[in-house]
């Protein structure tokens, strides 16, 4: 009727929406190429890691993976001592932060006066920042002769009881295990906890008002409902920082010791995959670099198979629950 | 308007002054590349920073172990290598390398034992070799006594540090344990990296300072310079001959005077274990690596023009540092050895 604001013409509307469609359809399609370009991304670096190891992967094999004797002169090589430290200093970490970072979340979600939140959350987060080369250097430098001090302490007390004295036995070096672990759970803290805390944040108010209102304690509203609700996305964030535990090189270097000998003790000196590999890769040659590279394709194994257990873990969570 | 008018020519002066700073400053100042050895890295920074104030070019040196100095001179990644260890015949005529000795240097013994002052400790070869192969565990063993009847030492477990990365320090000392040690010899032999029977390694020669200094009642070994810079505790040693002698550029110089350079092909020759009388046992050249023909033979000229003038002008600098200059003769056996090998 009125030609100043008129209907868009039938077929103005279907050449629209044809052409809308088609962008739709590329930009799906970019997506997609995205998503595949990363997992390209990754199975290029896991062949490629493979084919570099293969002259000590394929012709040593189990050898390889059960061998603690590392000899570059004789050109025999054993990944347990690595693979035993990457395991050992990340799971002391992950035992370390993650009650830690628990505690946090809780704090900055339910306990903490609303204007402590936001720089409380900060100072967590400026710890991510922090680059790794400088926890080394505090490690080495201020932590390790701390540890020095309490080893005694704990070598005295921890290493008298029967069978978990045999952790703490040997000398009060200050480098070892416990000390890289006790340095990498400073380091992962802040991821579990900023995932922690983002997903506490998104429980529904209403169900969390309502267990109040039932007389629920503080506690039983955190590990009854919080925790619950937002499982999945924690063993997630757990998952992240154990991650960056397994993989981080310059701060483990620094304080580990770099000894390819198997002891059964936290105190005594160690290996890691990533430090083995940043110290050595430099001059390796031949069944040398192979053995490095080798090294770096484990680490996706333990990677993966941590992983695997993680989703394992959910997926049985998920079961008891119902769903 | 008028702003306007400004602005376009205090640009226009601004770009003309910056063009002309970077044309005014020297017309073809070249930087080159070279990496490896942490043993020489104190002598060649001292020497590069003299250098680029007399001629503006620039040498780049990154001490990442002599192992990985060769594995970059060999990819051709830089314009020099430098390596505590020699390359063998074969391997240098495989990839057309040629090396000759830029320094001499001491590795020494550096420990940190509470109430024993720098050089009061004196060891022997043998004893040393057994700390390394955790054969003696404590300051106090006999061993140790027997060498140093007058000093009180604790009865305190040693802590052995030793590298982490491929290192032609490693490869010295481990020749000397090898000479002296048939025990060691056999068990672990010698190399830029081998099988530490026991210790914490550290990342390079200031790694390796780093625990001792870090560490009480520990041991290591590390290049003269580091010793002293870090004011570790260093060691006296007996020598071949039976003497109990200082690390000192006199000792060093004992060591290289015994040494017979003129019959080493490529100054392949270790030091290690010298027979005389005054001669430091721990004794090491460091050599200099690089392409017979090279890719860019500019910059190499320039590698060639730095070293000269190390060799020069850079005597009291070494010293100052606690490395041993070249003896002029053996100079000489090297600018001999550039004219016939090296295609200008």
């Amino acid at each position: 009727m009125s030609a100043i604001s008129a209907e868009p013409l039938p077929r103005d509307t279907e050449q629209r929406s044809r052409t809308d469609a088609r962008h739709d359809l590329l930009f799906r399609f970019l997506l997609r190429l995205c998503a595949l370009l990363v997992l390209a991304a990754l199975l290029g670096a896991a062949l490629s890691t493979l084919w570099g190891g293969r002259d000590v992967l394929f012709h040593d094999g189990l050898h390889f993976l059960f061998s603690s004797e590392w000899n570059p002169v004789e050109n025999q090589f054993g990944a347990l001592a690595p693979i035993v430290g990457t395991l050992v200093t990340s799971l002391i970490a992950l035992v370390l932060a993650v009650p830690v970072s628990f505690g946090i979340a809780l704090f900055l979600t339910e306990i903490a006066p609303r204007w402590m939140r936001g720089p409380v959350a900060a100072a967590i987060e400026l710890l991510a920042a922090i680059p790794s080369i400088i926890y080394g250097m505090w490690g080495l430098f201020v932590f390790v002769p701390f540890m020095a001090r309490i080893e005694p302490m704990l070598s005295d007390t921890l290493g008298n009881i029967p069978i978990i004295g045999a952790l703490f036995q040997g000398p009060p070096l200050g480098l070892g295990l416990l000390t890289a672990g006790i340095v990498l759970a400073v380091m992962i803290l802040p991821f579990i906890s900023s995932v922690m805390r983002e997903v506490f944040q998104t429980v529904p108010a209403r169900l969390k008002e309502s267990s109040y209102a039932l007389g629920s304690t503080t506690w039983e509203v955190v590990w009854d409902i919080v925790l619950p609700y937002t499982r999945s996305a924690v063993i997630g964030g757990i998952f992240l920082g154990l991650g960056r535990a397994l993989g981080e090189t310059m701060a483990v270097t620094f304080v580990l010791g770099n000894s390819y000998n198997l002891t059964s003790s936290l105190l005594m000196p160690g290996t890691s995959i990533s430090s083995s590999i940043a110290n050595e890769f430099n001059e390796a040659v031949g069944l040398h670099r192979s053995a490095l590279i080798a090294l770096g394709f484990l680490l996706f194994v333990v990677t993966f198979i941590v992983l695997l257990i993680a989703r394992f873990m959910l997926r049985q969570l998920a079961r008891k629950e119902g769903r | 308007m008028l702003t306007s008018f400004k602005f376009p020519s205090r640009l226009g002066v601004l770009a003309f002054a910056i063009a002309a700073s970077v044309l005014g400053t020297t017309a073809q100042a070249t930087d080159i590349t070279g990496a490896g050895s942490s043993f020489v890295y104190p002598v060649i920074s001292k020497w590069s920073a003299s250098y680029a104030e007399k001629t503006g070019n620039h040498i780049n040196y990154q001490s990442i172990g002599s192992g990985g100095g060769i594995a970059q001179i060999k990819a051709g990644t830089v314009d020099f290598g430098a390596s505590d260890m020699p390359l063998k015949a074969d391997d240098l005529a495989k990839f057309g390398l040629g090396q000759f000795p830029d320094v001499i240097g001491g590795i020494v013994p550096a420990f940190n034992v509470s109430g024993v002052a720098p050089g009061a400790l004196v060891l022997d070869g043998a004893t040393l070799a057994d700390i390394y192969l955790g054969k003696i565990t404590s300051w106090n063993d006999p061993a140790i006594t027997k060498l140093n009847p007058s000093l009180h030492l604790p009865s305190a477990k040693i802590f052995v540090v030793h590298r982490s990365d491929g290192s032609g320090t490693s490869f010295n000392f481990t020749d000397y344990l090898s000479k002296v040690s048939a025990d060691w010899k056999s068990k672990v032999g010698e190399g830029t990296a081998v099988q530490w029977p026991t210790g914490i390694g550290g990342k390079g020669n200031e790694g390796v300072s780093a625990y001792i200094k870090q560490i009480p009642n520990s041991i290591g070994y590390v290049e003269y310079a580091y010793a002293v810079q870090n004011h570790l505790g260093y060691a006296k040693m007996k020598n071949a001959a039976g003497n109990v002698v200082e690390p000192t550029i006199a000792s060093f110089q004992a060591a290289a005077n015994t040494a017979d350079w003129k019959s080493a092909k490529d100054f392949n020759l270790l030091m290690t274990n010298a027979p005389g009388n005054d001669a430091w046992p721990i004794t090491a050249t460091s050599w200099v690596i690089m392409y017979k023909s090279p890719k860019n033979p500019a910059n190499s000229k320039v590698a060639f023009d730095f070293f000269k003038y190390a060799y020069e002008h850079g005597q009291d600098a070494a010293r100052a540092l606690d490395y041993v200059p070249l003896p002029d003769s053996l100079v000489q056996q090297i600018e001999g050895y550039w004219a016939t090998e090296y295609k200008k």
